[in-house]
């Protein structure tokens, strides 16, 4: 389990997040949503230790981010950014080799070969392994990053916005992917903006709103016309299909 | 791959022989001795600049920074005319050589961490902001101690003055024992270091999701290129674009982002580039200290090339 307790951030002198506490379920696909500025990426490069606590505290699994050994928390938890400029110029297969980092510390052995291809395999990057990342469109760098990141093979995933730039058929692959990852054990918590994924896929969902949580809850409970309104302060429409709430947001 | 190391070894010591052994003439022993000390110097710069330019690129993730471009070679000269200015000819001269120089060392270590380190921290992904920084850093630097050299004595003004023009005839060979210790103390270690740096390359968040500790690792980095480029800049003065040509070439040359590989690939090429160079100035074209201006002309015109190329990543 994640837990957040009296997270409060600003930068500069402008609040990002005020006194956020919060238990994040442990073996569930939570999907983190709200509006623009929400601060959904702060709370959530927090939680992956890229940015220092300024106030409050932040476990996962019982151990204190602040605390614990960086290389200790590469094992128990792997975070992907938004944005991942890199400074060498790689091939996919070497981006994803890098994942295996904190198990073998730059040795790596059969094993690790093995679980990259694996990643390769189940981002569909088989057949561009050998491409460099700069002469890959966006889509496909991004399934690269997952890859990765997917290989690193740590209980919790922290991904931020894994969908952008992502085709239809790609977008449902990786979020496909990833509640079979959450069947085989693994825990994991995304941002999403599309609201549909979310609501089709996730366990449970947190929903922010100027620094503060909104509301919580399963999908069914979090989906609803009235609560998702007020969140992002429009109309809409909520429908039920096959028992999925579907939210009709661009009418 | 080993070929191409293979190959890279053998025309280092054949330029090696040629520079020790062409043209000796009746006092050998007096010219070999002479020369030994000029080759080592000239080794000893090729892999420090060679090394301090590939750390350098890494940490600011840009192929065509240096740290000279940066102004670290101009924050050295800065302090040289300081101490100049400050303890007059006599107290400069009469410092003992290794002394003096352990204490410039340390003062280069903690200006350059704290200059370039928060510069580094703050605006590390804007290439552009870190360009103009950089550059108006040098000019700074270079301003000030062109302000002090103005206030000085014509004399300790011709101290200063030998102690910022590159030359690769005119090694500065009492420094040599000293500038070996810390050129292979800091080159052991950024070896040592190398797989980390491949994880460093990746940019802060992923190197922090594998686990590294990335903030201390880059101040290690820092510090490593501020100790190599004070070698450097003590042995022959500061030399501006040679790192640039060295750190491109083994980057082609090496065809791999490991720094494990691409480390000993940029000292290799260096060597031969100053070596073999200097050789064929000071033998063939019996010509004199030319060679830093020569590097220099093709350097600019590589790095406008990287530039022309959209290289800039």
């Amino acid at each position: 389990m994640i837990e957040v307790q009296g997270v409060s951030h600003q930068i500069g002198k402008t609040p990002i997040l005020s006194d956020i506490t919060l238990r994040l379920p442990k073996g569930k696909l939570t999907a983190l949503i709200g509006p623009n500025g929400a601060g959904k990426s702060t709370l959530l490069s927090l939680t992956g230790r890229l940015m220092a606590l300024q106030a409050g505290q932040i476990r996962v699994d019982g151990s204190d981010i602040g605390t614990t050994d960086t290389r200790a928390l590469a094992k128990q938890m792997a975070i992907l950014s938004q944005s991942n400029p890199l400074g060498s110029r790689l091939r996919v297969r070497e981006l994803v080799s890098f994942g295996r980092w904190p198990h073998h510390q730059g040795r790596p052995g059969p094993r690790d070969a093995e679980l990259v291809k694996q990643a390769l395999e189940d981002m569909d990057l088989t057949a561009l392994a050998d491409r460099f990342l700069d002469a890959l469109s966006g889509g496909q760098r991004q399934r690269s990053f997952i890859a990765m990141t997917l290989a690193q093979g740590a209980d919790w995933l922290l991904l931020d916005e894994p969908l952008a730039a992502l085709d239809m058929a790609h977008a449902r692959g990786v979020m496909a992917r990833l509640a079979g990852l959450r069947d085989a054990g693994r825990s994991i918590v995304v941002v999403l903006h599309d609201i549909n994924h979310a609501a089709v896929w996730a366990d449970h969902i947190v929903a922010m709103k100027s620094g503060r949580i909104a509301a919580e809850g399963p999908p069914a409970q979090v989906c609803t016309a009235e609560v998702l309104g007020a969140i992002y302060d429009m109309d809409l429409q909520v429908m039920q299909v096959e028992g999925k709430p579907l939210v009709l947001h661009h009418l | 791959m080993d070929r191409r190391f293979t190959l890279l070894s053998l025309a280092l010591t054949a330029a090696c022989a040629a520079y020790l052994f062409w043209g000796l003439g009746a006092s050998w022993q007096f010219v070999l001795s002479l020369r030994t000390g000029k080759l080592a110097g000239m080794l000893l710069v090729g892999a420090a600049v060679a090394v301090a330019t590939v750390l350098f690129q890494t940490v600011s993730r840009n192929r065509i920074l240096t740290p000279q471009i940066m102004g670290f070679d101009a924050l050295y000269i800065l302090m040289q005319t300081a101490l100049v200015a400050s303890l007059g000819l006599s107290g400069f001269a009469g410092l003992a050589a290794p002394v003096k120089f352990t204490v410039e060392v340390v003062i280069m270590i903690a200006a350059s961490l704290v200059l370039f380190g928060t510069l580094l921290g703050r605006a590390g992904q804007d290439v552009a902001r870190l360009i103009l920084t950089g550059v108006i850093l040098g000019v700074l630097f270079r301003s000030a101690a062109g302000f002090l050299a103005r206030l000085l004595d014509p004399n300790a003004f011709a101290v200063v003055q030998y102690a910022s023009f590159a030359s690769f005839a005119r090694v500065n060979t009492d420094l040599l024992p000293i500038a070996a210790l810390l050129t292979c103390g800091a080159i052991g270690l950024a070896l040592w270091v190398a797989p980390r740096l491949d994880v460093l390359a990746l940019g802060r968040p992923i190197a922090i999701s594998l686990g590294l500790a990335h903030d201390r690792l880059m101040l290690l980095a820092l510090a490593l290129v501020a100790v190599l480029v004070s070698v450097a800049t003590a042995l022959v003065g500061p030399i501006a674009f040679f790192g640039l040509i060295v750190a491109g070439l083994a980057h082609e040359a090496a065809g791999t982002h490991r720094h494990a590989r691409l480390l000993p690939m940029a000292m290799l090429i260096a060597g031969i580039l100053l070596v073999g160079g200097q050789t064929l100035f000071e033998r063939a074209l019996g010509l004199q200290s030319t060679l830093s201006v020569v590097i220099e002309f093709v350097g600019g015109l590589f790095f406008l090339w990287l530039l022309l190329r959209g290289r800039i990543r």
